[in-house]
C-alpha cells in the first residue's frame, strides 16, 4: 500500500472572532459561540487564495518529507475556491514548488472533502507503482454570504500530502474507503459569489449519514473497533457535529480533541481534515493509530485508517500547525471585508 | 491582464521561484538573472541559479499611494532585500505594517498575488518576503 510520507499545514495571519461578526448583525455572540463552537475563524490575506496557501503547505510538507519535487509523479489540488473557473491551481502550485514538468497534475471540487478524495487518488497511483510520489493538497478561502450562519465559519487554510511506499512514510495508510451519494445539502452554482445550503438538512441525511457510514464501513473492513485507535479525526464545519458523532459511536473526547482545530481556524473546508490531521500527526507517537472521516456535501465521506511509524521523527524538519495557529493576529469585520474581497469600488 | 501574455510565462521561474544566475568566474549572484556577468564580462560563466529565499531588509517602505492595480493592497511595506547571496531585489513584505519591520530583520521567501485585477484576465503571482520569527 502507500503512506504519509510528508505533510505540511498553513492557515493565515489574520483572525477574526465570533463577536466582531456578531455585532455587525445584532447577533447574540455568546449564543453563537457555545452553537458552533468557534471561537474565531481565520481569514486570508489579501493577496492569499487557495493556490497561495496550497504552496506553502507543499513547501512545508517537502520539508518534512526531504525528497526532491521533481520527483512527484502526480499533484491535485482540491477547493471550492480555485482562483481560476478554466485553469488549473495545481499547475501553478507544481511549478511554484519546481515539480513541472514531468508529472501528471489536476484540480479537484468535492465541497469539504476534495482534499482526502487526492490522497486516495495518490494511494492508488502509488500503490501502483504508476508514480513514486504524489502529493494531495486541500486548500481553501472559503466562502460565507454575509449575516449567513456560514459567515461565522467559513475559513481558510491549506494541508498538503505527500503519498509515498509504505517502507518511507511517517503514517502507513492502512486502508481507506469511501460512502457517496447525491444528497443536495449544499451547492453553489457558477459564477454565484456565495453558496446555498440547506440548514438543518447540512445534518442527518448529510454530514451524520455520511461521515458515520464511511467509517461504520472501515472500521467493519479492517474487523476493528473504536479501541484500537488513540485518535480521531472528522470533518469539523463546527465543533458540534463531530463531538456528538464522536458521543453516537461511543468515542471519548478525548481522542477527538486534537484532530479538532476548528474553535480557533473555523472550517477551512477542503482543508479541514488535512489541518485537523496534521495537528494528530503534530503530536502522534510511534505505533499509534489515527482514524480519519472527511465529508464533502453534495455528498460523500472517505475514511481511512492509519498507523504511525517511527519516521514520524521527520516531523521536526519544518514548522507544525500550532505555529501557524498561534502566530495571529485579529482583524476588524471592516478590515475582514476587504481582505475577503467584499467591498466593491476598489 | 495588461502586458504581454508571453512575458508573464517566461518570468515565471524568476517569479515564483527566485531563479537567478550566478558567475562561476567572480562567485557573483544575480538577481533578476543576467546573462553576462558585469565584472568578468567575457571571461564569466554564468549558470542558473535558485535563491535559497532567506534575506535581510536593507530599505523598506510603507505605500499608501499604490500603482494601477495595487490600490486594493494599501497600505503595504515594500522593501529593499538583500538575499544571503548577496543580490538585492524589490519586494513586499507581507502581513506587517512599517512600525512591525526594520533594517536588517531576517526575511523569507512568500508566495502570494501580485495582481488580479482585471476580472477576466491573468492573476499575476510571484515573490513577496515574510517576516521571521
Amino acid at each position: 500500500m502507500a503512506g504519509i510520507i510528508g505533510y505540511g499545514a498553513y492557515v493565515p495571519k489574520y483572525r477574526i472572532k465570533t463577536e466582531e461578526i456578531a455585532e455587525v448583525w445584532g447577533e447574540d455572540a455568546e449564543r453563537i459561540k457555545s452553537g458552533l463552537g468557534i471561537n474565531e475563524k481565520s481569514v486570508p490575506a489579501i493577496d492569499e487564495d487557495s493556490a497561495t496557501m496550497a504552496v506553502v503547505a507543499a513547501k512545508i510538507a517537502l520539508k518534512r518529507a526531504e525528497i526532491d519535487p521533481k520527483k512527484i509523479g502526480a499533484l491535485y489540488v482540491g477547493s471550492e475556491s480555485h482562483p481560476y473557473a478554466v485553469k488549473p491551481t495545481a499547475t501553478i502550485v507544481a511549478e511554484a514548488i519546481d515539480a513541472v514538468p514531468d508529472l501528471t497534475a489536476a484540480d479537484l471540487e468535492f465541497a469539504c472533502k476534495a482534499g482526502t478524495a487526492g490522497i486516495q487518488i495518490c494511494m492508488g497511483l502509488v500503490g501502483s507503482s504508476m508514480v513514486e510520489y504524489g502529493m494531495a493538497i486541500g486548500s481553501d478561502t472559503a466562502q460565507g454570504r454575509p449575516a449567513d450562519a456560514l459567515e461565522y465559519s467559513a475559513a481558510a487554510g491549506a494541508g498538503a500530502y505527500l503519498i509515498g511506499k509504505d517502507e518511507e512514510s511517517l503514517a502507513i495508510i492502512e486502508d481507506t474507503c469511501s460512502f457517496t451519494t447525491d444528497t443536495p445539502d449544499f451547492w453553489r452554482r457558477p459564477k454565484a459569489d456565495f453558496p446555498s445550503h440547506g440548514g438543518r438538512f447540512t445534518g442527518e441525511p448529510a454530514y451524520f449519514r455520511h461521515v458515520r457510514s464511511a467509517a461504520d464501513a472501515l472500521l467493519k473492513k479492517l474487523n476493528r473497533t473504536i479501541e484500537d485507535y488513540d485518535y480521531f479525526v472528522f470533518h469539523q464545519p463546527n465543533a458540534k457535529f463531530p463531538k456528538t458523532l464522536a458521543k453516537r459511536m461511543g468515542i471519548p473526547q478525548e481522542k477527538i480533541t486534537d484532530g479538532l482545530v476548528v474553535p480557533y481556524i473555523g472550517n477551512a473546508y477542503s482543508a479541514a481534515v488535512p489541518l485537523g490531521l496534521a495537528n494528530v500527526l503534530d503530536k502522534a507517537k510511534e505505533g499509534e493509530r489515527i482514524f480519519i472521516s472527511s465529508f464533502g456535501s453534495g455528498a460523500g465521506s472517505d475514511a481511512f485508517s492509519l498507523k504511525v511509524t517511527e519516521n514520524i521523527r521527520k516531523r521536526e524538519n519544518a514548522e507544525n500547525l500550532s505555529y501557524f495557529i498561534d502566530n495571529k493576529e485579529y482583524v476588524s469585520y471592516a478590515v475582514y471585508a476587504k481582505y475577503r474581497r467584499k467591498l466593491k469600488g476598489l | 491582464m495588461k502586458g504581454s501574455i508571453a512575458l508573464h510565462w517566461r518570468r515565471i521561474p524568476e517569479r515564483y521561484r527566485l531563479e537567478g544566475t550566478h558567475c562561476e568566474t567572480c562567485d557573483s549572484y544575480y538577481f533578476p538573472a543576467r546573462r553576462i556577468c558585469r565584472k568578468c564580462r567575457r571571461k564569466g560563466r554564468i549558470v542558473p541559479y535558485k535563491f535559497s529565499g532567506k534575506g535581510r531588509i536593507y530599505s523598506l517602505t510603507e505605500i499608501h499611494s499604490a500603482p494601477e492595480g495595487l490600490e486594493d493592497q494599501i497600505p503595504y511595506v515594500l522593501a529593499v532585500v538583500e538575499l544571503e547571496e548577496g543580490a538585492r531585489c524589490t519586494a513586499q513584505i507581507v502581513d506587517v505594517r512599517k512600525k512591525d519591520i526594520k533594517i536588517g530583520d531576517g526575511v523569507e521567501m512568500v508566495f502570494r498575488v501580485v495582481q488580479r485585477e482585471d476580472p477576466e484576465g491573468l492573476i499575476s503571482y510571484g515573490f513577496k518576503f515574510r517576516k521571521l520569527h
